[in-house]
């Protein structure tokens, strides 16, 4: 559904994004995972046509954003990070303009409109002002205003932004029952949201691609041992090192008096060993689980890599 | 329905929501209105003059000394007001992040562009209108000619037409009403005085040039009866030229 290819944007002597190569399958949700400028705004409004590449290609329902762009504007809702609503319009109002200027044929436009009401639950307020919603409710105007002509492609730059928690999940409710019948890029510099929402995800950083994979692929390749932490109700002084003699450990970070890091080789799962010696020496075993590496690591890791700086454990 | 009436409506709609066309068109009119009073009271103590002095009421052209000024006039205050008309075309829309939904939808930039500028022509081709009024009451007092009346009101459209244009493009090129504004009311008054500076190296092409590109002597016709096909072209091809730099000017934003 998206190809695409060797993408570069330069503003002046700023780059970007520089090479940036995904596609994107037809119902898949994809995560576009990077901090604040890491160019991941760029490449959506390259996307959307509304912005020339300096080289490379984008390619939105089999056309060509830069030859073809009014049928890639056509195929794609677009939600910015700033949903662009007209404050002074009731939300009826916004979202007929909106269908007009998507070119949705007169007759077919109230009933658009209805469906969108309907699927975004804004019915009850479909005669306010936009200017006096709430936070939540105008960003689902601004998802409104993407879905209005049913495209095939959705394109969502930060939409839980702002938002609070029960809102948050609102939106990701909403993203999780239109994944399927539409294919979804959404960028976030919010970890779990990618985790929540998205099939795959695609890490940027200073406008390059330093990872793209399934969410559990890309913890696993970047996993190189296993850690257990354990906490401890009554360990002796000893305990540290005595832990460091059981076989298979590498290493052990105690991050509290009570509270052991083990780290053991890959492949090798210590957790029944560690409960029978912690019985054993009678420390009192209150907690043993298996560190699992986050994305919130993942991110961590391969980011703070580039720049020379290891992540934390 | 297309994209581009869409675009119309939607920016005649938001004229009237706002305080900006009411206030502009009460300010246009009351200015309007207390311009062709003077004109009137001065043409009527005249007369009464001349009825004295030479003891017959005499034969006063009404278009030659009411009118003409008031049209003259009407172009410096349509140079103060139409700046505020096209302030907010494009910098509000940029301000308020909502051009991006106009270049993400598929419409062309030029839809967008000549879609505000109809819209911005329609109400100031409203607020004129409500200025017929005046000749209106005058009729069945006085008699004048109809005629030079109707070339006067072409020119005001087609200098207002200009005038927008212009304000159009000192709105595209920043996110700032004020800014816009000022730019706008800058520009058209700098091409307000190559008319005067044509005047002064009237005998060299450097002048002729100037004096051309000046609205004024083209307006001056047009208030004078006078319909020609240069001044036409000119106040069109002036329209198409700033719409086209307006499309540059938002064309290029988009790579930035």
């Amino acid at each position: 559904m998206i190809q695409v290819e060797h993408l570069t944007k330069q503003y002046g002597p700023k780059t970007a994004i520089a090479d940036v190569s995904f596609s994107v399958e037809k119902g898949e949700v994809l995560a576009f995972l990077g901090p604040n400028g890491a160019g991941k705004t760029t490449t959506m409004r390259i996307l959307t046509a509304s912005m020339p590449a300096t080289s490379g290609s984008a390619r939105v329902a089999g056309y060509d954003c830069f030859d073809n762009p009014r049928e890639v504007k056509r195929a794609i809702g677009y939600l910015p990070e700033v949903p662009p609503l007209y404050t002074e319009m009731t939300v009826v109002e916004y979202l007929t303009f909106v269908g007009r200027l998507k070119g949705i044929e007169p007759e077919r436009l109230p009933g658009a409109l209805d469906r969108t009401l309907e699927q975004l639950s804004l019915g009850e307020v479909r005669g306010r002002l936009i200017a006096n919603l709430s936070r939540g409710f105008k960003q689902r105007v601004g998802l409104a205003q993407a879905l209005i002509h049913d495209p095939p492609v959705l394109i969502l730059d930060e939409p839980t932004v702002g938002l609070d928690p029960k809102q948050i999940i609102e939106i990701r409710q909403l993203i999780k029952t239109l994944a399927g019948s539409h294919t979804i890029i959404l960028s976030t510099h919010i970890l779990p949201e990618a985790t929540a929402v998205a099939q795959r995800v695609v890490i940027i950083h200073e406008g390059r691609i330093v990872a793209e994979d399934s969410q559990d692929q890309l913890s696993a390749r970047l996993r190189r041992s296993e850690k257990v932490s354990l906490t401890l109700k009554s360990p002796t002084p000893d305990a540290r090192d005595r832990l460091q003699t059981l076989p298979g450990v590498l290493s052990v970070h105690q991050a509290d008096p009570a509270t052991f890091l083990v780290e053991a080789e890959l492949g090798h799962d210590l957790r029944d060993d560690l409960a029978r010696f912690a019985v054993r020496n009678e420390w009192g075993l209150l907690e043993l689980k298996l560190v699992t590496m986050t994305l919130e690591d993942v991110f961590l890791r391969l980011t703070q890599h580039e720049e020379g700086v290891e992540a934390h454990p | 329905m297309s994209p581009i009436s869409a675009i119309v409506r939607k920016e005649i709609r938001s004229y009237f929501v706002s305080p900006i066309a009411y206030v502009v068109a009460s300010v246009f009119l009351l200015l309007i209105g207390l311009l062709s009073f003077l004109a009137v009271a001065t043409a009527s103590n005249r007369s009464l003059q001349m009825l004295r002095g030479q003891g017959s009421l005499p034969d006063l052209n009404l278009n030659e000394i009411v009118f003409r000024p008031v049209f003259a006039n009407m172009a410096v205050i349509l140079l103060l007001v139409v700046p505020m008309l096209t302030m907010r075309l494009f910098a509000e829309e940029k301000k308020l992040k909502t051009m991006e939904l106009l270049v993400t939808s598929p419409v062309t930039i030029t839809d967008i562009v000549v879609g505000k500028f109809f819209a911005a022509f329609t109400v100031f081709a409203g607020m004129l209108a409500l200025t017929a009024v005046g000749p209106l009451a005058l009729a069945p007092f006085a008699q004048f000619q109809w005629e030079p009346l109707l070339t006067a009101y072409l020119g005001v459209l087609l200098m207002g037409g200009l005038f927008l244009s212009a304000g159009l493009l000192a709105s595209g090129v920043t996110e700032n009403q004020i800014i816009a504004v000022i730019l706008s009311f800058g520009g058209l008054l700098l091409f307000w005085l190559f008319g005067w500076a044509g005047q002064v190296f009237a005998d060299s092409a450097f002048g002729k040039v100037l004096s051309y590109l000046s609205p004024l002597e083209h307006f001056e016709h047009m208030v004078k009866g006078l319909v020609t096909t240069s001044d036409v072209v000119y106040f069109t091809a002036g329209i198409v030229f700033m719409l086209f730099l307006t499309h540059r000017v938002i064309e290029s934003q988009r790579w930035r």
